[in-house]
């Protein structure tokens, strides 16, 4: 188990591999669809961002709200790949991890290789669980997105795996040992159906 | 004729749309705990022992079993000797607005498919209404995942595609969802019918107890179980055994020149309860 601070370097990045068990500490910034759409927006039209992204890991996360007295609601990770189209922007601006479920597209592959970032993993679906983690949290920007807004949350010992590296390792393709479903409808010859 | 009160199908919606969000089915956990003993991945076990933990605290915290506290979609059958007072889809409606307040709960739902601004309530709810002979009243809730939706397909084979043709779609579909369905996943798959029909037997499917029932699908649903966990996928698609959890199959009749399949897939958190008044 490889224990990690955030903000993160290249030098911390350069030893992380695909399947490495890793426990996070320090700020994730939680966003989703929403406000990724906003932040790459800001980035191509050269504005500044509603927080300094260098070095900084983002949560691909929309919390249930927090029952009184407590944190933060359920908070588990969504889906990546609905955040590829605007992954590459946030990396070229200076973001150095990603934390979320699935498999990413080969275009955010190759740029997480490109500017030196890694690609972390969390179990879907233990969002109540994951909850326990989160030390502090608050909307630092729009509001108005509701459970899309932009977060900043304290986290102790987040559990996560390392899926893409920069040495282009994939742990989920790795994992993976697919049978390939044989085409067996040919087999049988059924070519006497009358389809009208 | 009996009368049942739509402030009544309200208070029933609301309560198990909640309980859907805090308490995992009991025969979810059995099949999480059955996995437990044939998973040979170690990763595997860990994260299906994490996600057992996840629903002790739900369960005890009231905290959402997962932050996507899901499209809430309701089945409804109205049995054809009860009248029911007072307007029923609003009633629904009010149900899943006040469970949301108070059980803390996500709003998931935008108003526009477009536009996308969130309604902060979860409403509208999908609801399939239903009329059925007798004098009771079913309500089914389904907290619905996006992320095992999303995964979601329907195609129209050829008859002569077979059993066959419908093991490589489904096989496909589960696949291509892989982490993104948070295995390990219910698969409801519909064959039959026409193609808007097929996609509510998944959906019927997926709502289904995981339990087993002899019927002429048991064989196929068993068959295609068998398949699926040889992929190899694995709880939260770390590497495993465990991809499904079951396998449901709802079919019907269909027309001489189609064979239409859908697949809906849920994830672990197969959130559904239900009541008869």
């Amino acid at each position: 188990m490889i224990k990690i601070n955030t903000p993160i370097d290249e030098k911390i990045i350069s030893q992380l591999h695909a399947g490495d068990r890793v426990l996070i500490n320090g700020i994730l910034f939680g966003a989703r669809d929403a406000a990724h759409k906003k932040l790459t927006k800001l980035i191509q039209r050269g504005e500044k961002l509603p927080f300094d992204i260098n070095g900084q890991i983002i949560y691909y996360v929309g919390p249930t709200p927090p029952r009184p007295g407590e944190v933060i609601g359920s908070a588990g990770p969504t889906t990546s790949y609905r955040m590829d189209p605007y992954t590459p922007a946030l990396l070229s601006a200076g973001l150095k991890g990603m934390l979320g479920k699935g498999a990413r597209s080969e275009e955010v592959v190759e740029a997480i290789a490109k500017y030196k970032a890694v690609y972390f993993g969390a179990i879907g679906g233990i969002g109540a669980l994951l909850s326990q983690k989160i030390i502090k949290a608050e909307v630092i920007a729009y509001k108005e997105l509701g459970p899309e807004a932009l977060w900043k949350f304290e986290v102790k010992d987040f559990p996560a795996i390392v899926i893409n590296d920069i040495y282009g390792r994939d742990w989920y393709k790795e994992k993976l040992r697919l049978i390939m479903v044989k085409s067996r409808i040919h087999e049988n010859s059924l070519t006497e159906e009358e389809n009208d | 004729m009996r009368v049942i009160q739509t402030s009544q199908i309200k208070e029933e919606v609301k309560r198990l749309w909640m309980e859907a969000n805090f308490e995992l089915p009991e025969d979810v956990i059995g099949a999480l705990k059955d996995s437990l003993e044939k998973e040979d991945s170690q990763s595997g076990r860990e994260v299906i022992e994490k996600i057992l933990e996840n629903a002790e605290i739900a369960s005890k915290k009231k905290i959402p079993i997962c932050q996507d506290t899901g499209f809430p979609v309701i089945f409804i059958s109205i049995g054809q000797g009860v009248k029911i007072e007072g307007p029923i889809y609003k009633a629904i409606e009010e149900g899943i607005r006040e469970g949301t307040k108070e059980g803390y709960l996500r709003a998931s739902i935008v108003n526009d498919p477009i536009k996308r601004i969130n309604t902060g309530d979860n409403t509208p709810p999908v609801i399939h209404m239903e009329i059925v002979p007798g004098e009771s009243v079913k309500i089914v809730v389904m907290a619905k995942g996006a992320g095992s939706e999303n995964m979601s397909g329907v195609k129209m084979l050829k008859p002569g595609d077979a059993e066959n043709g419908i093991k490589e779609f489904v096989l496909e579909q589960v696949k291509n969802a892989g982490a993104n369905a948070c295995p390990p996943m219910v698969i409801g798959v519909g064959i039959g019918g026409t193609v808007e029909k097929a996609m509510l037997l998944a959906k019927k499917a997926c709502a289904r107890s995981l339990k087993k029932s002899s019927s002429f699908m048991a064989e196929l649903e068993k068959e295609l179980l068998e398949e699926i966990n040889s992929l190899g996928i694995g709880p939260a698609g770390f590497g495993g055994r465990t991809t499904a959890l079951a396998v449901n199959v709802e079919s019907f009749p269909c027309h001489i020149a189609t064979l239409p399949v859908a697949v809906n897939i849920n994830c672990h958190a197969c959130r559904r309860k239900e009541v008869i008044l």
